[in-house]
């Protein structure tokens, strides 16, 4: 499951990332293994998504959240 | 050697933070208005430098908002270049503040670690300790202070509290120094560091020894920095490829290490020192502001509801000042008539100089409007929601969500359209919206359209509903944005290729906006047009003065001997009049008001005569040949060449060329003289048609020397500009062309 797949409201762990080269400038503003987030809205159109991680709400796109893998909450 | 020492006796203090933590407000409160702008040498990056008033000399830097020293834009690569004296002529700080958002102190906090690591004293401004409490938050700043063992200065500076104690920290005597570095990389990668940092230091012993691990640490994350060693210190820059490759080989993922590391000792050291006293559950005002502004149906709703708004605004109430600026400079020239006697340097000075000035400052209603709206959009974090909320559409065209309302703008004018392109974080969108942004149909084409949609187009309405002319016009706006679309596309997909972008965006809590801050930034950017774009706009308008003057012709015969008839006829009657007992001033007001047509036709015919013998004619003549397949005649040729200056320029050179004096759009007699225009075998040199291409060609010609001078300073090169005035005068050729060959191939001509 990745944060792509999540609903408004919904909270999860980040495990990791999908590719083997993540975007450095989403984990400096935040979005590391470990760290919980939550999806808060999405915009108008579906696309991006607003999220909310580390107390601050970063809106990013679905295609660059579908690369973030979450912890399965039932093994978690 | 690459690293600038500190020579100066005044203290250089840096200003950094993130985008959104208040920093310009911090910076405005240290320095009053004693500042100044410029560019950093060779990039597009604005240097905002500042002094604070006291005994010592104090110079204040307000580096860009920066969420990394880890360069992944040019702000920041300049943020770090300044901090580590990597830019000649700018030596090493000798002290920094970070500002923070004492709101969201994590992330915050990420670029104090860096900014720790560069072994320069530093001050921690803990801004917005108003909204960290309003949030609930409760922070131990003596606490915080410890473990990053540097001072940290609690403060509200949209409220002014706070700044007298940041002052006072920053002239103290002694700067204390910084503790050592607290936090680890993953082991794998720290073991590499010491060797690395040795053959730094032996090849590059400039660097402050405190500083050697953080460029050791840039090059092992950073392809940019790396590069830059290249020149200063090749066998560095090998070593730390070696090690690169190596770790690769045993896939380690180096290029998190920092990240992971530095956000390793943050995590817990926040959840030590910030104690949370609400519900973290709970939804704060600005999440219930924003389950309205960025609804399904209420916040594009919203959001167009305010694009109208300063569409109104920026197109309609800045008119009424435009005209009045326009009347004052008519007026001002037509003193300067009266006063001076009349000469070439008199014309000089009315046509060439105060119009030059006018064309400057004309502009200056709308960009002081356009920026007060989006001073208001950022300051309230509003224009964080307008780019969330259409960033899926202009996604489709290449561009962001925050490239909306710069285009939009443009439609008013382009020049603070292409300024406020300013807003764009990202280099790429930001360069590719400049240069469609003139695209869109801005005001100055508006009287164009005007004058020759309503003299060529049919009248007549499309099923009883829509006026002809009116469809014309929208047809005119659609053309211009769909042709802006389609150059963003090709721009994206051919010169910024593989350039592989994602889209992240904080969006900031709403807050009251400040009009203080707001009416600051009015009058910044009002400073950077009229300076910068002002210089160039009035040369040109020199320029173009002399072209449309010189040569002088001699007149013809014919003409000369007009002129002397209507002299002969004057002096007749003033006698006559005399001879009647009238005074001799008298004599001469009757004659001159008797004979005030004839005389106005005279000058018009001679006006029309040597423009048509000046550089400006010799060119509409030179150009006619390639005119011709988009159905122009010499007339319009010189018309477009001296539009070049503005737009809506066309229109009076027209009115010059046809002898009809001075005269607006509307005016019936132009109207009248381009519709009477015949070449020599008859036909009429305006045929519906021929409007047609012309007004295309206006549509898509970049025929604005003001545009381009705003481009030059935004994008600091020549090369953007001449690339954007090459694409879309080729544009508006292969259009007018296929408009005009396409329609004469029909019959419509």
């Amino acid at each position: 499951m990745t944060v792509a797949d999540l609903k408004p409201g919904d909270r999860a762990v980040i495990k990791g990332w999908l590719t083997d080269s993540p975007p450095i400038r989403l984990m400096e503003l935040g979005i590391l293994p470990g760290t919980a987030i939550e999806v808060v809205r999405f915009a108008p159109l579906g696309d991006p998504i607003d999220i909310k991680v580390r107390g601050y709400h970063l809106s990013i796109r679905k295609e660059d959240a579908s690369q973030i893998v979450l912890i399965d909450s039932f093994s978690a | 050697m690459a690293v600038s020492q500190s020579h100066s006796s005044s203290r250089r203090v840096a200003l950094i933070g993130n985008p959104n933590v208040g920093k310009t407000t911090v910076f405005n409160l240290l320095t009053g208005m004693r500042q100044k702008v410029g560019n950093y040498p060779g990039v597009t990056v604005e240097k905002k430098t500042g002094r604070m008033e006291g005994d010592v000399p104090v110079e204040i830097i307000d580096l860009p908002g920066s969420y990394s020293l880890s360069p992944k834009s040019l702000d920041e690569r300049i943020a770090y270049d300044v901090l580590s004296g990597h830019l000649a002529g700018e030596p090493r700080p000798d002290l920094v503040v970070c500002v923070v958002d004492a709101s969201n102190l994590e992330r915050n906090l990420y670029l104090v670690s860096q900014v720790l690591d560069l072994g320069i004293p530093t001050i921690v401004g803990l801004n917005m300790m108003d909204a960290a409490e309003e949030a609930g938050l409760s922070i131990d700043i003596p606490l915080l202070s410890e473990r990053l063992g540097v001072p940290v200065l609690p403060m509200s500076a949209s409220r002014n509290d706070g700044i007298g104690k940041l002052k006072y920290q920053i002239r103290k005597e002694e700067l204390a120094p910084v503790l050592d570095r607290q936090w680890t990389l993953m082991s794998a990668v720290e073991v590499e560091v010491p060797a690395l940092i040795e053959v730094l230091a032996t090849e590059a012993p400039k660097v402050p020894e405190r500083q050697r691990f953080i460029e050791v640490l840039q090059c092992l994350t950073s392809d940019t920095m790396l590069d830059y060693w290249t020149k200063w210190a090749p066998e560095f820059q090998k070593a730390v490829q070696a090690v690169r490759s190596r770790l690769q080989e045993n896939k380690v993922p180096y290029q998190q290490a920092e990240v992971i590391g530095r956000y390793g000792w943050l995590s817990p050291l926040v959840a030590q020192v910030v104690t949370r006293k609400k519900d973290p559950g709970a939804a704060s005002v600005s999440d219930r502001i924003d389950s309205v502004v960025t609804h399904r149906v209420f916040g594009p709703l919203l959001f167009a509801l305010l694009l109208l708004l300063i569409f109104q605004a920026v197109f309609s109430w800045a008119t009424p000042l435009m005209d009045v600026i326009e009347h004052g400079v008519v007026l001002l020239g037509s003193l300067a008539r009266d006063f001076f006697p009349a000469s070439m340097a008199t014309d000089l000075l009315v046509d060439g100089v105060i119009s030059g000035v006018g064309n400057v400052v004309v502009f200056l209603p709308q960009i002081l409007l356009l920026f007060f709206f989006l001073g208001l959009m950022e300051d309230t974090g509003y224009m964080a929601r307008s780019a969330f909320i259409m960033d899926r559409l202009m996604s489709r065209v290449g561009l962001g969500g925050g490239s909306v309302v710069p285009l939009l703008s443009s439609f008013a004018c382009a020049i603070p359209g292409i300024m406020a392109a300013r807003t764009l974080a990202n280099p790429r969108d930001r360069l590719i919206t400049i240069m469609v942004a003139p695209l869109m149909s801005c005001s100055a084409r508006l009287p164009v359209y005007t004058l020759f949609i309503a003299a060529f187009l049919p009248t007549g309405t499309v099923l009883g509903l829509i006026t002809f002319q009116g469809l014309a016009m929208f047809s005119m706006y659609l053309l211009g944005t769909v042709m802006a679309f389609v150059a963003s596309l090709v721009l994206k997909k051919i010169v910024f290729k593989g350039e592989t972008s994602f889209f992240a965006m904080e969006l900031p809590p709403y807050r009251m906006p400040r009009f203080k801050q707001i009416f600051w930034r009015m009058i910044d950017r009002s400073k950077a047009f009229v300076i910068r774009a002002g210089k160039i706009i009035f040369g040109m308008s020199i320029v173009l003065w002399g072209l449309a003057r010189f040569p002088v012709a001699d007149l013809s015969p014919e003409m000369a001997s007009v002129r002397m008839e209507a002299d002969q006829a004057y002096s007749v009657q003033v006698d006559s009049l005399m001879s009647l007992g009238k005074s001799q001033t008298e004599a001469s007001e009757l004659t001159g008001k008797a004979m005030a047509a004839t005389y106005h036709s005279i000058n018009a015919a001679e006006s029309g005569y040597l423009i048509e013998h000046s550089f400006i004619g010799m060119i509409g003549h030179g150009l006619e040949p390639v005119m011709r397949p988009l159905g122009f005649d010499w007339k319009i040729s010189a018309g477009i060449v001296s539009a070049f200056a503005a737009r809506e320029v066309i229109i009076s050179a027209l009115a010059t060329i046809y002898s009809v004096g001075d005269v607006d759009e509307d005016s019936p007699l132009l109207r009248e003289k381009l519709k009477a225009d015949r070449y020599p075998n008859g036909d009429p040199v305006y045929t519906p048609l021929v409007a047609v291409s012309l007004l295309v060609f206006f549509v898509l010609a970049l025929q604005c020397m003001s545009t381009l001078a705003i481009a030059k300073r935004e994008t600091n090169s020549w090369k953007w500009p001449a690339v954007m005035w090459l694409y879309m005068t080729g544009l508006a050729y292969l259009f007018s062309l296929i408009v005009y060959q396409g329609g004469t191939a029909l019959g419509w001509g």
